[in-house]
């Protein structure tokens, strides 16, 4: 069997016939009627949205995943010359004729053609047949549930087309590692690893199983690689250092370079700007920059300042204050100071300005030259509308009152004294003299009396407040947090003396003049930061599934039905595959632990090189499984069935190894052999049969009468639209 | 097939006895043979003195054992107050004490342990724990933290054995006691009524007779075998019956022993048999063992916690049955569910509790400003529902009526008795759940619209179509809307109570969360029976006080806009904790690592990855060195290995964990990380002194290297010291104070 391979010319031009009919077919089945549902099918509503953002160069900030995703996708609007003129709001909505459909969908419809023929290759580079070769590819052709998820324009086909890009081309440059070193070839089937293991990554955070999965891969052949003593030193160094650069090196930055483009793409300012730091919102065109351009950059004695939370959260909000006082006695019979109100608000407001005055002196203007404030001042904050200060006390705070109240001073007379003495600490200063800047600066304020820190508390004030969010107090300034730190976002140097006049000033817009811009690094730090941290709150949906559910396909998501008749889409899975994909796993797990005890005794049932070429396909393959199934254990977000597909192409991948596997190995006789071979020819029979079933749910084109849909219902658990009429 | 052994039995027992050391000596091939030469030590007694260098041996850890207890007895009795979280520990001493049953997050072999000192000492019970800085005043404490401080000070001859056995240097057993001797946090830690000395005794006894079992490999299945076999397991019960922490220290007993056994399994010199033997007593003793302790300590749990108290709301009906004062307990009530019945109704998910309504409406801007309707898990008169036909309102008590069963399928009102108000919902959207509807209590005097119909549903229909008290499972389907009444399990705000939120959800997918029993059930006209079916059996109170456990542990989830504590603070010592007094006139005692030992632990861990991988790619690069080179790194990287893994297996899970972590989590860890630098600093100074052999003074290299981090340690000791034995007078950042110069990270707070 293997003389078959020496001659070169005729194996050659056999891979690319299947090749090219594989391709060919795996085109075909994705690529037709591509447009046809001309509706929005489930999350195409999601990602729609920010592939018009990106046609509109408008800033967003998504937490499911890094920005190369989306770029792709909107890669095909690009080319499809999409004007990002859609309104996304409804699953089904007809697309209008501006909206290039076919385009759209074209990128992830291509990924998953050429996944097809991509499994072909693994199994090849495996070293295993060209039966089992072409058999992986088939399965990946009539697996409804990849062909659902590829024609429609959503992500997971693309992150499995580069998951199985990396490991082809880890594959490739592993069998370039005996032969020839160092190649041409070598290094480019190495970079391509490094290359798609980022872009897999870039693509949705899980990506980053796959990569792992591939580092340790690595990892354990670099150290059989270490323990070749024929090897020189410096040559092993030559190869760990190409190594690390390949697979360390490269990714981060490409993963950056997704970044970098994002930020350079995205240059205009829209609906997500407000979850960003002030320094970030300015340095996008319109909306904050608009403002804060031309404003002053040091904060001097006589400011005129807004103070926004870093924190924000639950909502980003900026320090305020009304005329209304606390309430005499709260609901729950303690009592209050009953001075005026400080809350935060999470709207711009005339209210929400402050002046930061000296304490030494009286004026509330900005003397010349300006005094800039700096890191350790004792300043007052007096708010600007009712010109009463900033002030904290050893009073209960409404909500939380295991912290101080914090209010704007109203002398009773009641023997109670202003403590209105703020020591400013800029937490991100450089040196201990350093000035108070404009946006830049993240600020403390410790109340000099009690030393107690003013803080977002994060609770809602009842009816009195307005509902606003309760500022507080906080005694025990337990090291650094976020909800105590603060920055200046619109300032202006006040020049107004009489409280009338300097009311009429805050009325007044801030003037116009120059821009700050922040660094690559700095923008890409926090929107990345933003990115991990930023939780959507909705933990239900009607077709969220538990990981249990996937491995025998108890569940299935309807994606789409026509308006009139019952056509319809479903992500629904061939059983036949599913199943015998899940098999084949445990018929792996159990040989493999059998062979390895066996070996363990000095019994050795496989040659070497088999057993070599059984275990690394049990790494990349079962392995895969693992890595992208298992850790849906640990996680709490909202689960569906789609999370399971790669987890599921690596199953498929693994299926005809371990078909063949039997019949090499486990099969004593020719006749056995050749009835293992009419088995596995019925069984793929069968699952041609089902997909072919299945194939209305999977495009949609066939309306299907409500008995045929029933009939269609084999697991009671399985969700399929059925019009009563 | 293996090959035959053929001996039989006498041959096979026989040859293990050497086989393993042999074996091990010719597979590392010279690595081995050195370590065994070179780990002991440079000086190598003559023959005379070895009986002295026993007795000195012994004597040595007898100071060991003397210092640690001494400085763990030491002011034992200050602060006569409760401290931190001995107000939960001790009060569950009390518990058990008063066999009152409660709830809490970890298993309960612990607070038993505490309420046994407690009893054994002559504390009555009778101290109510209340909040941290109340005065023990006239009531016996000392009995609770003595047995606390006895099993914390084990801790330190224990690291001593352990490393000593691993490392097979004396010096570097010394080294670790100090660290841990002189670290103010162990030492804080091991001072009050808490879980966790109990825990760490737990934790490292596991370890040493781990370690220790290992030791005595070459001879299997002899008296020391077995002993420390089993005293492994009944440490690793003991360390999971605490807390589940344990579960840590299972983890890597259990991967040392496939380790073990996967050697064992290479020795071709094995029978199978002899195998078969390994194994089953490694089964036996490290997973039948202790399971068994583990169960019968839940068994006492149950006896001794007869009678009802605080935590009975979390359990099912059937739990609460057994509770004596409980009113399930040997109760009677009609069997089954009839119009005008007046009922509570449970729901079946884990510390729910029961159908809830009072006299607050919905805050506005909520949905309808309607009255209330939340999941409460005491027991409390508006847990009462009377069960109404939808359709009449006649008062169906009045003793002219037949008696009318409630059946599956039924339309039914379920009626507030306290307000009268009917259980209603509509299309408004829920408090919490955005994507459920409102449930509110509506209408006036039983009085409402379409919208307070319900139809009852029994689940499986196991009893037939009437619905029992207690047994039967209904499920309630909002008649309008189609959706089912379930709670969320989400903690509504200030404006309801912190109770939690009920829903009607409309997702039609079949979870505990919407399923509700009856439990109970009062009808003048109905005959009475006795409950006593329900008792369950002890496999169902087991099974369910862990799921109620659990439960409760993923509960405790920190807030936004709070301070937690984060892992990686932990080993940097960033903060400590307050364990009592705050301000400057307070006896104050403040958990923190000595920072001198811990940075030490911290620039070691550095060090010893550092090192080890240095070591590890020679030797697979085939380096030849010296023999005694050999032995340190065989010594460094199977004895300080398997020390590293118990550091990343106690510390590592904790960045997973999503609930609530505080400081004093790490503490298992720094056992750990504590002996692993002993090991590693003996280590290396050995292999400076070996790589200076030329130089006239290198064996004084490591005396001296040792000893100064001996001296180290005890002087910063010296330093901290007021920390764990406690200090009044000005705070630190008060120059005057006496720990003025002492505050190095601004987040210490003492």
């Amino acid at each position: 069997m293997w003389g078959f391979l020496k001659r070169p010319l005729v194996v050659t031009a056999d891979i690319n016939l299947h090749l090219v009919a594989l391709t060919g077919m795996g085109l075909l089945s994705r690529l037709w009627q591509l447009t046809y549902p001309r509706a929005v099918v489930f999350d195409e509503v999601y990602y729609g949205q920010y592939i018009s953002f990106y046609m509109k160069r408008i800033f967003f900030l998504d937490d499911s995943g890094p920005p190369f995703g989306h770029m792709v996708l909107a890669l095909g609007g690009y080319l499809g010359g999409f004007d990002g003129n859609f309104l996304w709001n409804r699953i089904g909505a007809e697309y209008t004729s501006n909206v290039p459909v076919w385009s759209l969908r074209l990128l992830p419809a291509l990924a998953g053609a050429l996944s097809v023929p991509m499994a072909y290759q693994i199994v090849l580079e495996l070293r295993f047949s060209h039966c089992a070769a072409v058999g992986a590819a088939l399965l990946m052709l009539i697996e409804n549930a990849l062909i659902t998820q590829s024609r429609l324009m959503l992500l997971e086909s693309v992150l499995i087309f580069f998951n199985l890009l990396a490991v082809l081309s880890y594959l490739k440059f592993f069998n370039c590692q005996k032969l020839s070193p160092f190649s041409l070839s070598w290094w480019f089937w190495l970079t391509l690893t490094g290359v798609a293991c980022s872009c897999a990554v870039g693509v949705k955070y899980m990506g980053v199983f796959t990569y792992l999965l591939m580092l340790v891969v690595a990892a354990v052949h670099a150290w059989h690689l270490i323990g070749d003593q024929t090897l020189s030193n410096v040559r092993v160094f030559c190869h760990l250092l190409a190594r690390a650069v390949a697979l360390l090196v490269i990714p981060a930055v490409l993963y950056l370079l997704f970044f970098y483009i994002h930020l350079i793409v995205l240059f205009r300012s829209g609906p997500h700007d407000q979850i960003m730091s002030s320094a970030f919102q300015a340095s996008l065109e319109g909306g904050l920059a608009r403002i804060t351009q031309g404003q002053p950059l040091e904060v001097a004695f006589g400011s005129q300042v807004t103070l926004r939370s870093v924190f924000g959260k639950p909502v980003p909000c900026w320090l305020h204050s009304h005329q209304n006082t606390y309430p005499m006695i709260y609901e729950n019979g303690r009592g209050s100071s009953h001075q005026q109100q400080v809350t935060c608000y999470p709207f711009k407001d005339v209210n929400n300005w402050w002046i930061v005055k000296d304490p030494r002196r009286h004026q509330l203007v900005v003397s010349s030259p300006p005094r800039p404030v700096r890191h350790g001042d004792m300043v007052q904050l007096v708010h600007g509308m009712t010109a009463r200060s900033l002030n904290t006390h050893d009073v209960a705070a409404p909500m939380s009152p295991h912290s101080q109240e914090v209010s704007c001073y109203i002398d009773y007379n009641i023997s109670m004294p202003a403590q209105n003495l703020w020591r400013l600490e800029i937490v991100n200063r450089r040196s201990d003299t350093e000035v108070w800047k404009t946006i830049l600066s993240e600020v403390r304020f410790v109340h000099v009396n009690t030393s107690a820190v003013l803080k977002l508390s994060g609770a809602h004030l009842p009816d009195w407040g307005f509902r606003q969010l309760e500022i507080v107090g906080e005694k025990l300034s337990r090291g650094y947090h976020e909800s105590t730190v603060w920055n200046v976002e619109e300032h202006r140097y006040g020049t107004s003396q009489e409280q009338k006049e300097r009311e009429w000033e805050l009325n007044s817009p801030v003037q116009v003049d120059a821009s700050r811009n922040l660094s690559f690094m700095a923008r890409f730090s926090e929107l990345q930061w933003r990115m991990l941290v930023l939780r959507s709150d909705d933990s239900e949906h009607k077709y969220s599934s538990s990981p249990l559910e996937w491995v025998t396909l108890d569940t299935n998501i309807a994606y789409w039905l026509h308006p009139r008749t019952s056509a319809q889409i479903h992500l629904l899975g061939n059983i036949v595959i599913w199943v015998s994909g899940s098999l084949a796993l445990a018929v792996y797990t159990l040989l493999f632990l059998w062979y390895l005890l066996r070996r363990r005794r000095n019994v050795h049932d496989l040659p070497q090189d088999a057993w070599l070429r059984w275990v690394l396909a049990g790494a990349l393959c079962a392995g895969g499984w693992a890595v992208n199934y298992l850790p849906f254990f640990l996680m709490e977000k909202t689960l569906f069935l789609y999370h399971y597909l790669p987890a599921l192409t690596f199953q498929i991948l693994l299926l005809p190894v371990v078909l063949q596997h039997i019949s090499d190995h486990l099969c004593r006789s020719q006749l056995q052999r050749s009835v293992f071979g009419a088995l596995v020819v019925a069984w793929y029979s069968s699952a041609c049969h089902v997909s072919n079933t299945l194939r209305p749910l999977t495009y949609g084109d066939k309306s299907l009468s409500p008995e045929e849909l029933k009939a269609l219902r084999w697991k009671d658990s399985w969700d399929i639209l059925i019009r009563k009429h | 097939m293996p090959p035959a052994t053929g001996g039989g039995l006498a041959e096979s027992e026989l040859r293990p006895r050497r086989g393993r050391c042999g074996h091990q000596a010719a597979r590392a091939a010279g690595w081995d043979v050195a370590a065994t030469a070179a780990a002991r030590n440079p000086k190598r007694p003559a023959r005379g003195s070895r009986r002295f260098e026993t007795a000195s041996r012994w004597a040595l850890l007898a100071l060991v054992t003397l210092l640690s207890f001494a400085t763990r007895f030491h002011r034992l009795d200050e602060p006569p107050h409760i401290c931190w979280d001995e107000t939960h520990f001790g009060k569950m001493g009390s518990y058990y004490i008063n066999r009152t049953f409660f709830f809490d997050v970890h298993p309960p072999l612990g607070k038993m342990l505490i309420g046994l000192a407690g009893y054994l000492s002559g504390y009555d019970g009778t101290f109510l724990f209340q909040k941290p800085g109340d005065k023990y005043e006239h009531h016996s404490y000392m009995g609770m933290r003595g047995f606390c401080a006895f099993l914390g000070s084990w801790l330190v001859p224990f690291a001593y054995l352990t490393v000593l056995d691993l490392s097979k240097s004396l010096s570097a057993a010394l080294l670790t006691a100090a660290l841990l001797t002189f670290d103010t946090g162990c030492l804080t830690l091991s001072q009050y009524i808490l879980l966790d000395p109990i825990l760490m005794f737990f934790i490292m006894a596991a370890m040493l007779s781990m370690v220790k079992y290992n030791s005595c490999a070459d001879r299997p299945f002899s008296a020391p075998w077995w002993f420390w076999l089993s005293l492994t397991g009944v440490s690793l019960a003991g360390a999971l019956g605490v807390k589940f922490v344990g579960l840590f220290i299972i983890l890597q007993v259990g991967l040392n022993t496939i380790a073990d056994l996967w050697y064992l399994f290479g020795d071709l010199s094995l029978s199978l048999v002899t195998m078969g033997k390994h194994v089953t007593a490694r089964v036996l003793c490290l997973i039948v063992l202790p399971l068994a302790l583990y169960t019968a300590t839940f068994a006492v749990h149950f006896m001794v916690l007869s009678k009802s108290g605080p935590g009975d709301g979390f359990f099912s009906s059937a739990f609460q049955a057994r509770l004596s004062g409980n009113n399930l307990h040997n109760a009677s009530i009609p069997e089954h569910l009839a119009y005008g019945s007046v009922i509570t109704v449970k729901n079946l998910q884990m510390a729910i509790g029961y159908l809830h309504s009072h006299r607050h409406l919905y805050p506005e801007g909520i949905g309808a400003r309607q009255q209330q309707v939340t999941t409460y898990l005491h027991k409390d008169y508006n847990n009462l529902w009377i069960i109404k036909k939808h359709n009449t309102n006649s008062d169906p008590l009045d003793p002219s009526f037949p008696v009318e069963f409630v059946r599956h399928g039924d339309i039914i009102r379920l009626e507030h008795k306290e307000t009268s108000r009917n259980l209603h919902s509509h299309y408004h959207e829920a408090p919490l759940t955005r994507k459920h509807y409102q449930v509110t209590g509506y209408g006036i005097n039983g009085t409402g619209d379409s919208n307070d119909f319900w139809r009852i549903e029994v689940v499986n229909r196991k009893f037939g179509n009437q619905i029992k008290v207690l047994r039967s499972r209904i499920r309630l389907i909002h008649l309008v809307t189609g959706c089912v009444l379930g709670s969320s399990g989400k903690v509504l705000p200030k404006w309801g109570w912190e109770q939690l939120e009920v829903t009607c959800t409309p997702y039609l997918k079949e979870t505990l969360n919407s399923i509700w029993n009856v439990e109970d059930h009062i009808n003048p006209k109905l005959p009475n029976i006795s409950l006593n079916v329900l008792q369950p059996s002890f496999p169902e109170i087991l099974l369910e006080s862990h799921m109620v456990m659990i439960w409760g542990n993923n509960g405790l989830k920190p807030k936004d806009n709070e301070f937690t504590s984060k892992p990686w603070h932990w080993p940097i010592n960033y903060q400590g904790l307050r364990f009592s007094g705050v301000n400057d006139t307070d006896f104050r005692v403040y958990l923190l690592g000595n920072p001198v030992v811990w940075w030490l632990n911290l620039l070691s861990i550095a060090l010893y990855l550092l090192s080890g991988s240095i070591i590890a790619i020679a030797m697979q690069r085939g380096t030849r060195v010296p023999a005694e080179v050999a032995g340190l790194s065989q010594v460094l990287l199977r004895g300080g290995g398997q020390v590293l893994l118990g550091w990343m297996l106690h510390y590592f899970p904790f960045f997973l964990m999503g609930r609530v972590l505080y400081f004093h989590h790490y503490f298992p860890a720094m056992l750990f990380s504590s002996m692993l630098t002993g090991i590693l600093w003996d280590t290396l100074l050995r292999l400076c002194a070996w790589g200076l052999a030329s130089w006239p003074l290198a064996r004084g290299i490591h005396v001296v290297g040792i000893l100064s981090l001996l001296l180290g340690t005890a002087y910063s000791f010296y330093l901290f010291h007021p920390l764990a034995y406690g200090m009044v007078g000005p705070l630190a950042q008060d120059p005057q104070s006496p720990m003025a110069g002492l505050r190095w990270l601004d987040s210490w707070e003492f």
